[in-house]
């Protein structure tokens, strides 16, 4: 197990916290792991796998119950100075300081860790270089878009040259094409500094390019290996599913994700279903779940062996599906139809003498999922604003439900519900009380209240005393949505729902926004997943404030040039370079 | 439905929910009820300009009955401690400077001399001006001890001057007290209520929740009802709390009627609650909102009368004084308390606090949708 070459050895580590419930739990359980020198390693896991605390434990932040954890040839427990003054560790939430420059943050880390003024001038070039922030030296952190301060964090991590490299999910709430540039950030790193990092992600994709994987659910590692070897676990079990022509992709996926006994997983991709079916159950029992859907196997990826490994583990919780018809607003047909829901006409939003939208419009039909997407910084934020009556417009025609959003913004609001990217509920209130004060908000009377807060805490299994500090994310979540639709909205407003929860999580979520959407419920959704945009019906690209394309999945991939070949996320990069190129094209010819 | 039940039944449910987040925060409960409390006995028994057993000297130059009799008079009165008897005013100066002694007094060789003729006697008085007030207090007493002395040398038909002294009803030694007691019952409301009113709006624009306040259909000024009634309830239970114990702990009398002081305070409140929005609208998160009040708590408690009469200050603050509704509300509360004051008494006092409600409330509506990060 001790081989010369390893940055990290971990034997037996175990780390127990106090639950919220007041009884300690395990964090971490008895995990053992190793990590070769000069290579990328992955940890990925649902919330509240261990990420963050194994993470927290290598730095020697953390003391480990039990167990040893060796890092750089240091034991962490008795040399965690010498440790720290080898590694470089970035938290999940960065510590900029926003009203510094980004020259100011970066020398000041520089002087943090005592970086060598000959050494610093080189370093500091060559992060701007790496992370192409030379042009924005002078501008306060606070004024960088999310994809750009996380590039900076980065910057700042790296201001000196570390050994080994620990990053707690730096791709949280950055768009693609930042996302991207990270990874290249990253690559760059290891090929020429011959770094080690260990990257902690809930992207799949992100995995597949790292060296080595390791799997974590409940505290425990599940599996390991490279994703090579991960993914062939998944070997004869996935498959691909045509619906019939007329059918939205996401009713095939929300039958077959509500049979767990025989499908692990199921997922809209490009207009058909991806799902891996249970090793136990044999492919001649899928055709009656199927009906007339064609279906034929498909090649396995990392994410189908990554849900085959958590679904098989007795530790991962089973969410119920959610019901979510019985939530459905009333005297809506429960049919999709062609009068707009939502209509923007020339839509303007300046701040001064900056645009943040540009003349944007765009019709949204009633049971429609509506995608809105954009790199950070793109305007779909002051869009989405907009939209809800949170920011008022400086041009244009907004309706909502039919009404004026200037004339009858009250009437308006009536009709939406909204859920925040960040939980904004009232933590020290319970469950009930939540739900009780919004219940009012909206004017519902008391028996109205009663019967409505029962109905969604059924829906969403809420327990009514708890307080909402206390709950986890995942339930927060829950709790922000039926706060948003207790007064059954025949609009629902999601801004970054899933932004930080797992897989599994994202799964349940969509899995009730789809069949709110059946129900007739209009969804105006923004994300960053842009897998998630394969269960819109229409998505909307932004990008410096205008609106790039406005389609079905398939017509933006179809759009971006790859055809069906494709996914999203390359789609997504692909039409924004296209415009931003065409930009500065028109600019040079003018 | 009739519109006006859709609009309360809204309105009370942000109402319930404030009241609720309020007292379920057990660090909130606390600082509702324990600084009033600490600061009511603080200021009832720290803050007092009287003064006792101050030290002095005297320089007797005329050592005769007459300068006797004065200074038994001081010894006697409890009030001044002599520290030294010195024999030339060249003395003075060391003691003075050390602060062994707050006042000097110098009898002159002819004191008695022209008591008996009739004529003025002047003594010379030396006071440390450095605490200006107690010795400003110091030199009173001094002088109302002088009076006393000519009174009685009056009495016994000598021919010296009778000056006429204007006593409070009170004794002087309680009157500060009463003073500042009286007005702790707006005061410290007010401190409170501009706290909670503040923090309301900043606080749940800090936590993200007031987004999800502004998408519900409540229209601003539902809003802002919902708001101001819990800090204003807060504020009415603050100024009883502190009338309380004024009363039971201090026994102050209570002259006036309790409906006219309810009545004051409702209208002193709201204007608070005005000021109180109006800074967390503006502000973008808490540390603002403390920020701004810390910088208006100061000259709302100076520009009050408080503790230095308004009458006192130089002209232009006098008139910036109509902006502070603390003033107004500190003179209905003494002049209802003490004095047993009416309605048509006190009706002046409320009318700059409309003022101030009329600009401070619409205001902070306003702001609510328009004050953008």
């Amino acid at each position: 197990m001790t081989s010369p070459s390893a940055t990290v050895i971990v034997e037996g580590l175990t780390r127990l916290f106090d639950g919220p419930d007041g009884k300690p739990f395990r964090a971490l359980d008895a995990v053992d792991l190793t990590v070769r020198a000069g290579t990328l390693t992955a940890l990925v896991g649902p919330d509240g796998a261990g990420k963050t605390t194994l993470m927290r434990c290598l730095t020697g932040l953390l003391r480990p119950d039990e167990g040893s954890v060796r890092v750089l040839g240091h034991d962490a427990l008795r040399e965690p100075q010498a440790i720290q003054d080898r590694i470089s560790y970035m938290p999940q939430r960065f510590g900029l300081y926003e009203d510094l420059t980004v020259q100011e943050n970066l020398d000041l880390y520089a002087d943090l860790h005592g970086v060598p003024q000959d050494v610093r001038r080189d370093r500091i070039g060559r992060m701007l270089d790496l992370t192409d922030m030379a042009r924005f030296t002078a501008r306060p952190a606070g004024k960088l878009s999310g994809g750009m301060k996380q590039k900076l964090g980065l910057a700042c991590t790296l201001v000196r040259s570390p050994d080994l490299l620990l990053l707690d999910e730096p791709s949280v709430g950055v768009d693609p094409i930042s996302r991207r540039d990270l990874w290249a950030i990253l690559a760059d790193l290891i090929a020429h500094d011959n770094l080690s990092v260990i990257v902690s992600t809930a992207y799949m994709d992100e995995a597949e390019r790292c060296d080595d994987v390791f799997v974590l659910n409940g505290g425990r590692v599940l599996a390991q290996g490279t994703p090579a070897e991960l993914t062939r676990q998944a070997q004869g079990l996935t498959y691909t599913a045509t619906p019939p022509p007329g059918t939205p992709a996401r009713f095939l996926q929300a039958r077959l994700i509500d049979a767990p006994e025989r499908i692990i997983d199921a997922v809209p991709r490009g207009g058909d279903v991806w799902f891996v079916r249970q090793p136990e159950a044999p492919e001649a029992e899928l055709g009656a779940l199927l009906g007339d859907a064609a279906w034929h196997p498909r090649s396995e990826a990392l994410e189908d062996a990554f849900m085959l490994l958590l679904r098989q583990d007795q530790r991962t919780p089973h969410p119920a599906p959610v019901e979510a018809e019985a939530l459905a607003p009333t005297g809506n047909s429960g049919q999709t139809d062609d009068a707009p829901e939502i209509r923007v006409r020339d839509l303007v939003r300046r701040f001064g003498d900056f645009t943040a939208v540009a003349s944007t419009s765009f019709d949204v039909r009633r049971g429609e999922i509506f995608g809105l997407l954009g790199p950070n910084g793109a305007g779909k934020t002051t869009t989405f604003r907009m939209l809800c009556g949170l920011l008022p417009a400086t041009s244009g025609t907004l309706e909502v439900a039919g009404h004026n959003l200037r004339t009858g913004r009250a009437r308006a609001r009536s009709a939406i519900g909204y859920v925040a990217q960040k939980f904004a509920l009232y933590e020290n209130l319970t469950v009930r009380e939540n739900l009780e004060f919004f219940a009012g908000a909206y004017g519902l009377g008391f028996l109205e209240t009663r019967r409505r807060v029962r109905a969604v805490m059924a829906q969403f299994e809420l327990e009514p005393g708890l307080l909402a500090r206390t709950l986890p994310l995942g339930y927060k979540q829950r709790l922000a949505m039926a706060a948003g639709l207790i007064h059954s909205p025949p609009i629902l407003f999601l801004d970054e729902p899933t932004s930080g929860i797992d897989p599994l999580a994202r799964r349940a979520f969509w899995r009730s926004i789809t069949s709110l959407a059946r129900a007739g419920v209009t969804v105006i959704v923004t994300t960053h997943f842009m897998e998630e945009a394969e269960y819109c019906d229409r998505i909307a690209i932004q990008d410096a404030g205008r609106m790039l394309i406005v389609g079905t999945p398939r017509e933006v991939r179809d759009a971006a040039g790859g055809g069906g070949d494709i996914d999203m996320n390359q789609a997504f990069i692909a039409i924004v370079e296209q415009a931003r190129a065409a930009e500065a094209q028109g600019q040079a010819a003018a | 439905m009739p519109a006006f039940r859709l609009f309360w039944r809204q309105i009370s449910a942000l109402i319930r929910k404030e009241l609720m987040a309020l007292i379920k925060d057990p660090s909130a409960r606390v600082l509702l009820l324990a600084p009033p409390i600490m600061q009511t006995m603080l200021f009832g028994y720290a803050a007092t300009f009287d003064i006792a057993d101050v030290p002095y000297a005297v320089v007797d130059l005329d050592r005769s009955a007459a300068s006797g009799e004065l200074l038994a008079r001081l010894d006697g009165s409890g009030l001044f401690q002599r520290e030294a008897t010195l024999a030339s005013p060249s003395q003075i100066a060391p003691l003075v400077d050390r602060g062994d002694v707050l006042l000097a007094i110098t009898i002159p060789p002819d004191f008695a001399a022209k008591l008996e003729a009739g004529q003025p006697a002047p003594l010379q008085v030396i006071l440390d001006g450095r605490n200006s007030t107690t010795a400003g207090m110091a030199g009173a007493y001094l002088a109302s001890i002088v009076n006393g002395f000519n009174r009685d040398n009056a009495g016994s038909g000598a021919t010296g001057g009778v000056e006429i002294v204007r006593r409070a009803w009170f004794s002087p030694n309680l009157e500060s007290r009463w003073n500042i007691l009286t007005g702790m019952v707006a005061g410290l409301a007010m401190i409170q209520v501009l706290m909670v009113a503040a923090l309301s709006v900043s606080r749940e624009r800090e936590q993200g929740t007031f987004d999800q306040l502004l998408v519900t259909p409540l229209t601003p000024a539902q809003i802002l009802i919902g708001k101001a009634v819990p800090s204003i309830l807060v504020g009415l239970m603050q100024s009883t709390l502190v009338m309380a114990i004024n009363t039971l702990w201090f026994h102050l009398p209570f002259n006036g009627s309790l409906v006219l002081f309810y009545f004051g305070m409702l209208s002193f409140m709201t204007s608070a609650v005005g000021i109180g929005l109006a800074i967390s609208a503006i502000a973008l998160n808490m540390q603002q909102a403390m920020l701004y009040t810390f910088f208006v708590v100061m000259p709302l408690m100076l520009l009050s009368g408080l503790i230095t009469p308004v009458s006192n200050m130089p002209e232009f603050l006098q008139i910036a004084t109509y902006a502070n509704p603390l003033r107004f509300a500190m003179d209905l509360v003494r002049r209802v308390i003490l004095e047993g004051a009416g309605l048509s008494d006190v009706a002046w006092d409320f009318v700059p606090q409309l003022g101030v409600m009329v600009v401070t409330l619409p205001l902070a509506a306003w702001l609510f949708r328009h004050r953008l990060s």
